[in-house]
Formats: C-alpha cells, sequence, structure tokens
C-alpha cells in the first residue's frame, strides 16, 4: 500500500501549534486554578434547597437537574465513594466523557475550578468547590466481579446499581459511560500503577458541581475498588439539589482555561 | 514499511486467516473468533490505532477502559494485560508487544473535542469518533456504543500529579500487538486520522491487521 506524506512543512505547522496550546494548557492559562475549598463545608440556606438526598451506603439514586443549578455531595456521615454519571436530559445519547475530560484539560486531577465534559465537547458540570481533589476518573465504580473478590458475595456494586438507575431513566447498560468516583483518592505512580492515597482526605469532605446543561443525573454509593477497607461499610452520602444563583462575568470555572472557555462556547452555540 | 517480524513458529504470512491492510485515516472491522491470535502492526510506526471490541454475539457487552484498568491496577496496557468486558469478562489477553505501552485513558479523537483542544476551526477535520459512528452503525449499533477505547501505540504518560499529555509515539515501523481472543469478538478500528497532537507524528499512516488460528 503507497502512502503519501504529509510535508515537514505541514508537521512542523501542526508540531508548533500543539505544543503551544500543550504549554499554556499545563500552566493553566490565563488564570491559576484556586487551592481546595475551605472546611467545614458552609451551611445552605434553607431557601436555597430545593432538595436534600441521603443516599443509603450501597444504594443508587438518580434525578433530574437543571442549568445553573448545583448540587453538593457531602460526607456527613463519614467516608465514602460516591460515582457519578451522567446524560443530557434534552438527548440522552450525550454523556459524560472522561477521556475527553482529563484529555482536554491535560490533568486526571479534577478539583476546583475545572470542567467535566459530554462527548460533544460540551460542558456538563463545573466544579465549584471541592475540598480534597481526591477523585477518580480512570478506573470508576466496583462490580459484582470486584466485590465478591474482596466481600464475598451478597454486597451492592456500582455496576449493577448504574443498570438499575438507567433502565429506570428509560436507557439500558449501553448508556453507562465510564464513571467518575468522587471521594476516592486514586492517582498514579510514574509506571501508570494506581495508588491510593487516604492522606489526600480530610473527613467531611465535599463537592459542588454547577450544572452546565439540563441533565439526567445518577449516583452509586460503593466503595471503590481501591479501598483499602477490609469490611464492605458504605456510609449514607448526602446529595444536596440548590437553586440557580446567578453567575459572576468572571465565573471561574468559566474562564479558567482556553479549553473551558471554548466548551462553553460550544454549550452557547447548542442552544442558539 | 518494514519486512514482518514472525512471533511464532507457525505464525506466518502464509497461513493467516486474514491480513488487511489499513488505509491511513479509515476505520475497519472484522470478527475474530475464540482463539484465534489478531495482530495489530504500526506499519510505518508511531501511529495510534484505536480500538473497540464488542462481543461478537451480544454488542451490548463490550470494551470497557475502566474495568480493564481495574483488573490491572494500571493505566497502561502492554503484554499480560487482559482485555476486559463492561461485565467483567476476559475478551482477550495481550501476548505479545514488541512497543511496550499503550493507553486506554484518553479515548478518541473527534470533531467536538478538537475545536475545545486546539479550536473551532478544526471541527471539520476526520476524526476517530466519526470512524467508529461509521463502522458500528454497520453492525446496527450507533454514536451510543462508542465507548473510551484502546489506542493502541499511542503514548499518554500520566503523572503522579494528574499531569497528562500526548507525546510522540515510541513505537518504531513494523512494532506489533498481539492478542488472543477469549470470545468471539467484534474488532473496530479508527486508524486515527488526528493531525494536530503528536499520537501519530502528526502524519497518519496505513497499519496492518492480521488474524491467525488458533494453531498458529
Ligand atoms: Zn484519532
Amino acid at each position: 500500500m503507497t502512502h503519501v506524506r504529509r510535508s515537514p512543512e505541514d508537521i512542523a505547522a501542526n508540531r508548533a501549534r500543539y505544543e503551544e496550546h500543550q504549554r499554556k494548557g499545563l500552566e493553566f492559562a490565563p488564570k491559576a486554578l484556586p487551592e481546595a475549598s475551605l472546611l467545614p463545608a458552609p451551611e445552605i440556606a434553607a431557601d436555597k434547597i430545593i432538595h436534600r438526598e441521603v443516599i443509603p451506603g450501597g444504594w443508587y439514586w438518580s434525578t433530574h437537574i437543571r442549568k445553573n443549578e448545583i448540587f453538593r455531595v457531602s460526607l456527613d456521615h463519614g467516608f465514602s465513594t460516591v460515582s457519578l454519571v451522567a446524560w443530557s436530559a434534552a438527548d440522552t445519547s450525550e454523556r459524560l466523557n472522561l477521556p475527553d475530560t482529563v484529555k482536554m484539560q491535560w490533568t486526571t486531577a479534577l478539583g476546583k475550578g475545572r470542567v467535566i465534559f459530554s462527548d460533544m465537547g460540551r460542558v456538563m458540570f463545573s466544579v465549584t468547590e471541592d475540598s480534597s481533589g481526591a477523585h477518580d476518573g480512570l478506573m470508576g465504580g466496583s462490580t459484582f466481579t470486584s466485590n465478591a473478590a474482596k466481600y464475598g458475595d451478597g454486597t451492592r456494586n456500582t455496576r449493577d446499581n448504574l443498570i438499575l438507575l438507567a433502565t429506570k431513566a428509560g436507557l439500558d447498560k449501553r448508556d453507562i459511560p465510564s464513571v467518575l468516583a468522587l471521594f476516592a483518592p486514586v492517582r498514579v505512580d510514574q509506571d501508570g500503577a494506581f495508588l491510593w492515597k487516604p492522606e489526600l482526605l480530610h473527613g467531611h469532605d465535599y463537592v459542588e458541581l454547577r450544572a452546565e446543561m439540563d441533565m439526567i443525573l445518577g449516583f452509586s454509593n460503593c466503595p471503590h475498588p481501591l479501598d483499602p477497607d477490609p469490611a464492605y461499610r458504605p456510609n449514607p452520602v448526602t446529595v444536596t439539589r440548590m437553586a440557580a444563583a446567578k453567575l459572576a462575568d468572571d465565573d471561574l470555572c468559566r474562564t479558567a482555561t482556553a479549553e473551558a472557555v471554548r466548551g462553553f462556547e460550544n454549550n452557547t452555540l447548542a442552544t442558539m | 514499511m518494514t519486512d514482518f517480524i514472525q512471533t511464532a513458529p507457525g505464525r506466518t504470512l502464509e497461513n493467516t486467516m486474514q491480513d488487511h491492510f489499513i488505509a491511513a485515516e479509515a476505520p475497519f472491522s472484522t470478527v475474530i473468533r475464540r482463539g484465534q491470535t489478531v495482530r495489530i502492526e504500526d506499519t510505518y510506526g508511531q501511529q495510534a490505532i484505536d480500538t473497540l471490541f464488542y462481543n461478537a454475539t451480544d454488542f451490548s457487552e463490550r470494551y470497557s477502559n475502566q474495568d480493564t484498568m481495574r483488573e490491572q491496577g494500571a493505566a497502561y496496557i502492554s503484554t499480560g494485560t487482559k482485555v476486559v468486558s463492561n461485565e467483567g469478562r476476559v475478551m482477550l489477553t495481550m501476548t505479545a508487544d514488541s512497543c511496550g505501552r499503550h493507553d486506554t485513558s484518553a479515548g478518541a479523537c473527534s470533531c467536538e473535542s478538537n475545536t475545545v483542544r486546539f479550536g473551532h476551526g478544526t471541527r471539520y477535520l476526520h476524526a476517530c469518533r466519526d470512524n467508529f459512528v461509521l463502522e458500528v452503525s454497520k453492525h446496527g449499533m450507533n454514536k451510543r456504543d462508542v465507548v473510551p477505547n484502546i489506542n493502541f501505540f499511542m503514548n499518554v504518560p500520566i503523572e503522579p500529579s494528574g499531569k497528562m499529555t500526548i507525546v510522540d509515539g515510541i513505537s518504531a515501523p513494523g512494532d506489533y500487538v498481539e492478542l488472543k481472543a477469549e470470545m468471539d469478538v467484534l474488532l473496530v478500528i479508527s486508524n486515527c486520522p488526528q493531525i494536530n497532537n503528536p499520537c501519530n507524528g502528526f502524519d497518519p499512516t496505513p497499519v496492518r491487521v492480521l488474524v491467525w488460528d488458533s494453531e498458529a
């Protein structure tokens, strides 16, 4: 098979452009991302709360959320890991896409100031508050098999929880995207091996995500596969859905990086 | 391109069950039977070969990058890696790898993600997700079925800080991976057309797919 190579000039021009994007992306241009949110989490005014759900350990919950509303996931009852999935309410074929999220932002470390993308190049969430920055977008949730190997049979797992919640939303298991595990202090070493780093957590950590489109959200409250605790004892987690607040012109998540700015331009185009 | 590199006595070019060249930027699919070995060859070197697997008798069972990473306990793929489905079953086992590192964290390029990564001016460039959608549609599937994939020969180091960038591929012309199928699988490839990052040296090239029966 013959192949005509692209010209060295074309290649050099594209390489220069990539390196410029990479340099800016790694510098978090145009402005640096902030430190983690302070603990304890501030009280939420009663008139801001649309709904509060306490998901028991091992269980799942799903809900709709509207654009600009915020939900807080908080470990008020002790440590737990919460797996999150999401679909666009307008078209459920648009869903969470973690490979795009980490690739486009040049980092697997998702914390305050970062955004989470769909497969259509649009922003689904802004991470508006986050006390730990200890989340896992790589290896995801537990399954029947991973739980059986660790705890023996009979414990609830994230994979089955997601099948249940997706099915009840009129979707099926083909629709389940890779999951973002909140409060899973996973990092990789130089060889790519996963590490569990509990020192990144503080106890009573919380995260707040602002919806950047109308969505169906799904949560599963099961231990992360890397959680070293040999006992299966997920604590209840609290999810608080809050009314939309007016956005500042210089909103951190919408302006922190060139990638986020372009993502939000795609959001705007989608609704014009 | 280089001469064929033989990895087992019976695995010659003469006794292949399938031998395909995939043009630069093109999609491709074929079925690999249980027990067969598929070889994916980076014929010219430094190409990213975006790959998905589906259970050939039930497409709702498919490659899962998160389950695969969990089973490895690591983010990269190489010899010995079990390619795991969303049902937690082993679809294939990687039996040979002359390159040493492959990515499954960074997903496929798309027209949409290119706008975010490189600017809106790159929307109208051919991309892997378009290849995947077209190819899976031949098998009755659609965009919902396009899940995070393996990028054979793509080099995406992840640092302990989380820093993640696509860097120049380390594969030389003729480098290969071989995987033994543990079930009948539909193999779907997008031979990456990306010219905005170094996954393929900014220069997409043809690749080769070979399949041998279990005796080989
Ligand atoms: Zn590609």
